[in-house]
């Protein structure tokens, strides 16, 4: 109500007003609250991730000397070499680690192996069955889209342990097929996502190609695909960072160090090591190598990812 | 198949079968007179042709998302409902037991305690989550259009549940953990944060505020941005203050991209599993036994698969309840933005 009062009275007198007041705004207790308000969060935010590296830095041994010091305790790329199982067993307990190992090039790999195929499997398949479901026509179309769609619906809880019945019915457990496929072939939100984008695109170049004698799989690899490139990059993005995430499947489908993932590893890892004093230094430098990733990517499309999240939410 | 019907198609309407669509958009530069001309004569007949050609390739480009859902979408979602009234072990066919399942679940106290501290969860990290993504998110709306700001504020969202968790019990142990350290300091008590029946859930919930906050604050910060900034010059002209502005107009204007948000954190907080996992597996005496880890538990420690469909359902069941009833008390399709 107040709102469509505002915009009436605020026609005639309001002009000078705002001008004067944009000067001074600089620097009111409103703006210093703000601020301090924000760097709270980003200090909060912030923190854990050194915490990470400052701990992965430190030997494990040293940590409980001095537990608050800021900096690295007994600086030392001992963690590091523990969890990349560079160090002997002997030298690994001398540090304070556990003795047992963490092959994390090899979970690295399944991880990778995972996020990328994964990714690159279910944006192929959503873009293919978004260009039909949006630039072609045929019978039956849009109830074929609101029966996929009708998958948003279905909390991941439900499906998960059917799935998993499944997937071990026909020996496909502890595979990388077993892993994957469940979120390869089908994402709504991914198809759904695409879909509304290339709902989106003007007729014009679809018609031009189609003068030029171009059929529909031409428009679609040499038309469509491309000027879609931004939102299967977000996609992309998004798909990747939610399979390198990913716990809870990879924790029913795999038990075995020739497929798990680097999060499932880490999980386990942190169980199996003795309750008293678990090699936290080397626990954080394999957090640190997991994160790292994302970290990367973070630093290399931030911009891209933070915009992403917008449009990813509002649709 | 389809290439050969496209083919025919194709040399149908233009003469040079090689020209290609690779060039389209100069192609529509250069020929634009010439296209507007062909189009008018020929675009009645041809997009009717082309519709029946479009059939067999859509059904083509669809088959691997229709076969995905199929397979682990609908099919499970049938054998779950299915499965909730089997006695099943895995190794063993399921045998029909009807309402056996359920009627073991109205009595099972372990459950109803799972249900109790989910939803203990679900409130605090809700109620929290929320109000701390909102303010924030206004905050950064007023004062600063730093995507640089924004993107480490999502820092926390891109890492997975496992390393959140992990951070966080190290920086909450009880002996060696910073925030404890610094806790002892500034009051002289100690909290045992996980381990601790009465604290273990909302540490849980804080932990899962940190990973979330940035996200939902980024999803509320983009609803802002389509609120046109006419709005509040106009409330600054009637000599609103911030406060006041937030209130009458921040948060009435926002309120579908609040709802989705509630709707969201409300939907994810219920199926909480990794956090728990790796901090506290439901203890310290099922204290925090969430229920998608006593769900976990069931099935994959005690092999009651059977029971844990059940649970599952009532799960489904109880998500669906909330939102649709949280859609219809917020009208969250309605903004008053018009």
């Amino acid at each position: 109500m107040a709102v469509t009062l505002a915009p009436g009275t605020a026609a005639a007198p309001g002009r000078p007003r705002p001008v004067t007041r944009r000067g001074p705004r600089r620097a009111t207790p409103g703006r210093i609250v703000a601020w301090t308000y924000l760097g709270i969060v980003v200090l909060v935010t912030l923190f854990p991730f050194y915490w990470i590296l400052r701990t992965a830095l430190s030997n494990n041994y040293k940590l409980a000397t001095h537990p608050s010091s800021p900096l690295p305790v007994g600086f030392t790329w001992g963690a590091f070499e523990r969890a990349l199982g560079i160090a002997s067993t002997a030298q690994a307990q001398a540090q304070g680690g556990s003795g047992a190992s963490l092959d994390i090039p090899l979970y690295l790999r399944n991880s990778l192996i995972y996020a990328s195929v994964q990714t690159v499997l279910i944006v192929l398949f959503s873009a293919a069955a978004a260009y039909a479901f949006s630039r072609l026509h045929w019978r039956g179309r849009n109830l074929v889209f609101g029966v996929l769609i009708s998958a948003l619906m279905v909390p991941g809880v439900f499906t998960l342990l059917p799935n998993f019945v499944f997937v071990k019915d026909v020996g496909l457990n502890n595979t990388f097929a077993g892993l994957i496929l469940p979120g390869g072939l089908f994402q709504a939100f991914t198809l759904f996502f695409l879909r509304q984008f290339m709902l989106g695109l003007s007729n014009e170049i679809e018609e031009a190609a189609i003068i030029d004698g171009a059929g529909p799989l031409r428009i679609f690899l040499r038309v469509v695909l491309p000027m879609s490139s931004a939102p299967i990059a977000t996609v992309s993005l998004l798909m990747f960072v939610n399979a390198w995430n990913d716990y809870m499947w990879p924790l029913l489908v795999t038990n075995s160090p020739a497929t798990e993932p680097l999060t499932l590893a880490l999980g386990v890892f942190k169980q199996s090591s003795p309750q008293a004093a678990p090699d936290w230094a080397g626990l954080m430098a394999a957090a640190l190598i997991a994160a790292l990733p994302m970290l990367l990517l973070f630093i290399a499309f931030g911009r891209r990812i933070v915009n992403s999240i917008g449009f990813s939410g509002i649709k | 198949m389809v290439v050969t019907s496209q083919d025919n198609h194709t040399t149908a309407v233009t003469p040079p079968s090689g020209a290609v669509a690779a060039t389209a958009a100069p192609s529509r530069r250069t020929t634009g007179s010439r296209r507007s001309r062909f189009a008018q004569r020929t675009a009645p007949t041809r997009s009717r042709a082309a519709r029946r050609m479009d059939l067999p390739f859509a059904l083509l480009l669809i088959l691997p998302a229709v076969a995905g859902f199929a397979i682990f979408y609908a099919y499970p979602t049938f054998r779950g409902v299915y499965l909730s009234f089997t006695d099943f072990h895995v190794l063993t066919p399921p045998t029909w037991t009807g309402l056996a399942n359920f009627r073991e679940l109205v009595h099972d106290g372990v459950f109803w305690h799972s249900l109790g501290v989910t939803a203990y969860f679900v409130v605090l990290s809700v109620v929290f989550g929320t109000l701390i993504s909102l303010v924030t998110a206004v905050v950064l709306h007023r004062v600063t259009r730093s995507t640089t700001l924004r993107g480490v504020i999502l820092l926390p969202f891109l890492i997975s549940n496992v390393i959140a968790a992990l951070v966080w019990q190290w920086m909450l142990d009880p002996e060696l953990g910073i925030v404890d350290i610094a806790l002892k300091h500034l009051t002289g008590h100690s909290i045992m944060f996980l381990g601790s029946g009465g604290w273990a859930i909302p540490s849980l919930a804080a932990i899962s505020v940190w990973k979330w906050m940035g996200y939902y604050a980024l999803l509320i910060f983009a609803g802002l941005q389509t609120i046109p900034p006419t709005i509040y010059e106009a409330g600054r002209v009637d000599g609103a203050s911030e406060v006041q502005m937030f209130r009458r107009l921040t948060v009435p204007l926002l309120r579908p991209i609040l709802a989705m948000v509630v709707v969201l954190t409300v939907i994810n907080a219920f199926q909480v599993f990794d956090i728990v996992a790796v901090t506290t597996e439901g203890g310290p005496a099922n204290a925090s036994n969430v229920l998608q880890e006593y769900i976990y538990r069931k099935a994959f420690r005690q092999f009651d698969f059977g029971y844990a469909a059940t649970m599952s359902l009532a799960l489904f069941a109880l998500l669906v309840a909330v939102t649709f009833t949280q859609l219809r008390l917020s009208r969250a399709n309605e903004s008053d933005l018009s």
